[in-house]
């Protein structure tokens, strides 16, 4: 007897960890969104920033922001950056175009994904604006001219004058579509 | 099959000529030089000894390090010299403590057999003997990762770059782009493998590099920092000199970058290194370094050919000369998917031939071609190709493989649809 | 109470095996269902290995001769998936489930219908993975780490089908892992303490608490992948938020125990062999259980070692070298304490011993290209080549499969109550040892001169230690054919076995007859003396 309700306690409990860890195995996904965010791991970048008025310029420097634009695999619409690369007084408001049309003969959502490299300088970089917080929906030979407002933060390390922003374009119809439905 | 075993011995001699180098394996060399000569017009009874010589020729290519069959490449660039130290240090320490314990192994089993009449000892622990071999590999450890740390360190100081080049992986080649604030200025290209499909498939002698081999090699100035923003367009790839210790995973929507100084000119070659589908294993990579003055020359040059593009495209093109130029843009673009005879392999990689896309409306052609298909391998290939050579696609394989549709579509009729992108 | 059991064990006598295919099917016997996990990997085995011929054959000469790209990806998707998932873990979960409770004297596995029901799922997952091979668009070819988004939006139709196996094989890991965690804490023999227990038990023990905490891990990880892959959502691709590097974390989140799970049980065999035929008692024994605890524990934190080239900031990268190069001192302990084992003992070389002494020769080697991948600025240029291949192909092949010979020809007299063939055992050593080396060896050299891993085609300069390597391996697959011999000529007959088989050999379950009784430890054993060996 004492036996059986040893077994079946220990059953009990491995079981207990067994879906302990197919749950975690999901935590894992926000918990990486979160590492990501806090050390800018793989170069993600965070949402919407406040201005909080308080923020102050960094004049004795100024640092490089080179944009990228890419449109994964058969994206079929234009995408480019107004001016390849800006340099810009660390703490001071700037804003960058990017240009966008759709090609096709049909309407479109897409959806740019931003990324930036060095890692380091991914918290620095703080958007007060950007096409890529909303996706973008364009009826056939549409285009649309969308701005990107940006301060580097004061605090950016000394020894990154250079940072590249890249956005990637994806078409996400079927998926929004799916929404609707 | 005779073919490759001939032409694979060119880049054996080429090693043995930059073994010449070395007066101390010079005599050696030319023996085996001699003995390579002879065996190059071989019968199949003669491979045998080229075998036998093998040992040989790797024993004297050693002490030419320009090359390797069986260790690291030294490399052009600080960090991949001193990446090649730091795997020398760590590969000699391993052996230092493999011969200790196969050696104490090695004699325990020589002198410590039943048959010899040893009896067991009885001892089973010892503190003191459990805590040194704890306490050891750990100094030992230490004493790796200090110089390991440092090169690293090395590898990831910032800079500021003379230029900045986006790599751009697709599946299955690889897209540079030369950034520059002036658009006009910037150059863009596809770098595909140039080894011919008769080569692969063994209908053709294999040439001296094969498979490392591309159409537009990547072009860069010697001592200049180069940085690398790599990206990819579909499934991961990763981008792979290794001349330069330069390896990173290219990664589609993000952006990832890496830097080399290359010190001596030269034609530096990798491949793709991580698995991306079918053709993972014909994306080479293909960096040609020069001096600063053939760079700014070769640039020059890339600029008047983007002009000339300009021209070709503005021309009026008959259809055979379409047809003769659509072949070559077949064969370098689309036979690794639709093959040579345009069977395809379905269901991926659907047949052109009577049926589908190339037997339909002329338009929907066009469109396929430059936009791609969602959801299928098939890319857009306006981001890739000029209007005449889309033009020269589109119309040889409507009139291949008795498709005959009769049709044709001119360059520029195909400018003013990727004028609008 | 003592005559009830007793009445009880007798009453069990009367049942010995029930006859025919039912036996097979509904058995619950510890031993029956062992000897299935057995053959069952056996089979996978040769599966796995004709996929890896197939690679060998491909890559003999440059050029494409035999299989396409197309069916090149999927033979090495396969051959992995089904080495790692098919043989390896079958084989070391049949050992347990055969001597576990013989070790522990315990009459058996404390669950025996669910052990009944987790072999039995493996057929059909293996069946369902192996019939993708004749589906449109082929078998996983994406790899058995099956990277998004080649495994997502890239992969061929089979991917469901893949996914639901891997569930299966999960599910039938975790059943057993949890039956072999409640024996072994439940159903010692009276008197029998843990540090009591021979070390294979103890490896075991820890391998089955490693399978209980990653196995849920794979099965979330393919979970998302499925609803990437059916349901709209973007775990894994950028386009919905998502990021395909963070597939790679949670995989190897898994996959770095999972390397664990298939050599901790290895540790647990050559512990148990080198032992008996050096006539010596193990050396460091409580070492070595600390040391194998720590090595478990250690794989949990050093997962991204895999992943050095995807762009990890500078912090990251020297965590995780310094974590993993950790790694190497409790291995270290394992591979000394074999050494001092043998060290001033009084050796035979019989077969099991020979293959036990080339695990630990060649396991170490495995353990210095380990050490070597460890530091990143290297691990830069070795990763994703032919180098990596040879480190791992090193641990689990002259690692994990030797280990599971040895096993065989150790405890196969105890099995069948027949000695094998010494000498045809020996030469089928000899022949492994040799194809082993030389199949792995050369691809240390190829890697290093920058031959990428997954390409059916490769550069000029890496045909000759290609060629040599396919030779290898024709020689090592087909010496296992041999090994098939061996093992049923031995079940046929040979000379009979002594109840204490070796004349070293120290553990519970010598002290029973061989062939081991369809029922064993019905009342429990006495003497713990001999149980620590």
């Amino acid at each position: 007897m004492l036996e059986a309700q040893g077994k079946t306690r220990g059953v009990v409990k491995l079981t207990a960890i067994v879906v302990g860890m197919f749950a975690f195995g999901f935590m894992l996904v926000p918990l990486y969104d979160i590492v990501c965010e806090v050390t800018g791991f793989n170069g993600k970048t965070a949402g919407a920033y406040e201005l909080s008025g308080k923020e102050t310029v960094d004049e004795s420097r100024l640092v490089t922001v080179q944009f990228l634009t890419n449109r994964n695999a058969n994206m079929p619409w234009s995408f480019r950056p107004a001016i390849r690369s800006v340099k810009v007084i660390p703490g001071e408001l700037n804003e960058a175009n990017f240009f966008v049309r759709n090609e096709t003969e049909s309407t479109m959502v897409g959806k740019a994904i931003p990324s930036v490299t060095p890692f380091k300088a991914a918290d620095f970089l703080h958007k007060t604006e950007c096409f890529c917080f909303e996706s973008q929906k364009l009826e056939k030979g549409e285009e649309l001219n969308m701005p990107l407002r940006f301060i580097v933060d004061r605090e950016i390390p000394k020894d990154v004058d250079r940072l590249t922003l890249s956005y990637t374009l994806y078409d996400i119809t079927s998926s929004t579509q799916l929404a609707v439905r | 099959m005779r073919y490759w075993l001939i032409d694979c011995y060119t880049p054996h001699l080429k090693i043995v000529k930059l073994g010449l180098k070395t007066k101390a394996s010079m005599l050696f060399n030319n023996v085996i030089v001699l003995s390579l000569n002879g065996v190059s017009q071989m019968n199949n009874l003669k491979q045998l000894r080229h075998y036998l010589l093998l040992p040989m020729l790797l024993f004297c290519q050693t002490a030419s390090a320009d090359f390797s069959f069986w260790n690291l490449r030294k490399g052009v660039t600080e960090i991949s010299r001193e990446v090649y130290d730091l795997h020398m240090l760590i590969f000699y320490i391993c052996c230092v403590i493999g011969v200790i314990v196969f050696g104490a192994m090695i004699v325990s089993m020589i002198l410590h057999r039943k048959s010899l009449g040893v009896k067991p000892a009885t001892f089973h622990e010892s503190t003191k003997l459990e805590v040194a071999w704890t306490i050891i590999p750990i100094v030992i450890l230490i004493g790796m990762a200090v110089p390991a740390t440092s090169t690293l360190r090395d590898m990831y100081e910032p800079g500021e770059p003379d230029l900045d080049v986006e790599v751009r992986g697709y599946q299955w080649k690889w897209q540079y782009t030369y950034l520059n604030d002036d658009p006009a200025k910037e150059i863009q290209f596809i770098s595909a493998l140039r080894t011919p499909q008769d080569e692969i498939q063994n209908r053709a002698g294999k040439g001296e590099h094969y498979l490392l081999d591309v159409d537009n090699p990547l072009v860069v100035p010697i001592n200049k920092r180069i940085r690398f923003l790599i990206t990819s367009n579909d499934v991961i790839h990763s981008f792979w000199v290794p001349d330069f210790a330069v390896k990173k995973d290219a990664i589609p929507g993000f952006v990832h970058e890496s830097w080399a100084i290359v010190e001596e000119p030269g034609v530096y070659r990798g491949q793709c290194a991580e698995l991306c589908g079918k053709d993972h294993g014909f994306m080479p990579i293909v960096v040609h370094a020069m001096e600063q003055e053939d760079y700014d020359n070769w640039v020059l040059e890339k600029q008047e050919e983007a002009a000339k593009v300009f021209e070709i495209v503005g021309k009026s093109w008959s259809t055979d000369e379409l047809i003769e130029k659509g072949e070559e843009v077949y064969a370098r673009n689309c036979v690794a998917c639709h093959q040579t005879n345009g069977q395809g392999i379905p269901p991926a990689f659907p047949s052109l031939v009577g049926q589908g896309i190339p037997v339909g409306p002329i338009a929907e052609h066009i469109d396929i071609l430059l936009y791609g298909r969602a959801g299928t391998a098939m890319q857009a290939f306006g981001q890739q190709l000029n209007a005449a050579e889309i033009a020269a696609v589109v119309t040889y394989t409507r009139n291949a493989w008795g498709n005959n549709m009769q049709d044709s579509v001119q360059p520029k009729e195909i400018n003013v649809m990727m004028a609008s992108q | 109470m003592n005559a009830v059991v007793e009445e009880h064990h007798d009453d069990h006598h009367d049942h010995g095996p029930a006859k025919g295919i039912t036996r097979w099917l509904y058995t619950t016997n510890h031993k029956d269902i062992g000897t299935l996990y057995l053959w069952f990997s056996f089979a996978m085995f040769f599966v796995g290995g004709i996929c890896a011929l197939g690679i060998r054959a491909e890559l003999f000469q440059p050029g494409l001769q035999i299989v396409q790209p197309e069916l090149f990806n999927q033979l090495t998707t396969m051959h992995g998936l089904i080495m790692v998932f098919g043989a390896v873990m079958p084989a070391f979960v049949g050992l347990a489930n055969w001597l576990v409770p013989m070790m522990i004297g315990a009459p058996d596995m404390a669950l025996p219908r669910m052990n009944n029901y987790s072999f039995w799922i493996l057929p059909f997952a293996f069946g369902m993975l192996i019939s993708t091979f004749f589906m449109e668009g082929g078998a996983p070819n994406y790899g058995w780490t099956f990277y998004a988004p080649l495994s997502t939006e890239y992969a061929p139709p089979s991917v469901t089908f893949f996914i639901f196996a891997v569930h299966l094989m999960g599910i039938s890991s975790i059943m057993g892992s949890i039956n072999v965690i409640v024996t072994i804490l439940n159903m010692r023999a009276p008197g029998m303490t843990l540090m009591q227990m021979p070390l294979f038990v103890w490896t075991w023990l820890i391998t089955a608490y490693l399978l209980i905490a990653v196995m849920p891990v794979l099965a979330g990880v393919v979970t998302m992948m499925l609803m990437d892959i059916h349901f709209g959502t973007a775990f894994f691709s950028a386009a919905g938020g998502g990021d395909p590097v963070l597939f790679q974390h949670v995989f190897w989140f898994f996959g770095h125990p999972e390397v664990y799970i298939m050599i901790l049980p290895a540790f647990g065999v050559v512990s148990a062999i080198i032992p008996t035929f050096a006539r010596k008692k193990l050396f460091g024994y409580d070492s070595m259980v600390y040391a194998t605890a720590s090595i478990a524990f250690l794989s949990f934190i050093v997962w991204a070692h895999h992943m050095f080239t995807v762009g990890i900031p500078l912090a990251g990268e020297l965590y995780f070298m310094y974590a993993t190069m950790v790694i190497a001192v409790p291995t270290g302990v394992k591979v000394f304490n074999w050494v001092a084992t043998m060290w001033q003992g009084s050796m035979t070389f019989e077969t099991p011993m020979l293959f036990a002494i080339a695990f630990v020769i060649l396991f170490t080697i495995g353990g210095f290209s380990g050490l070597m991948l460890s530091i990143v600025p290297a691990d830069f240029q070795y990763h994703d080549t032919y180098f990596v291949v040879a480190h791992f192909h090193y641990v689990l092949v002259p690692g994990s499969i030797f280990s599971i010979m040895a096993a065989v020809y150790y405890w196969l007299p105890k099995w069948t109550g027949n000695m094998y063939d010494e000498t045809l055992g020996k030469t089928h050593f000899w022949l492994s040892f040799i194809g082993v080396n030389v199949t792995f060896f050369p691809q240390h050299f190829i890697g290093l001169a920058g031959m990428p891993r997954r390409i059916p085609d490769y550069a000029l300069q890496f045909a000759d230690w290609n060629m040599i390597s396919s030779c290898g391996a024709f020689l090592f697959g087909f010496s296992q054919l041999l090994f098939l011999f061996i093992i049923l000529k031995c079940i046929r007959g040979g000379q009979k076995a002594t109840e204490r088989v070796w004349d070293g050999a120290k553990g519970l379950e010598w002290t029973i007859p061989s062939p081991a009784p369809y029922h064993t430890f019905s009342t429990p054993p006495k003497d713990m003396a001999e149980a620590h060996g």
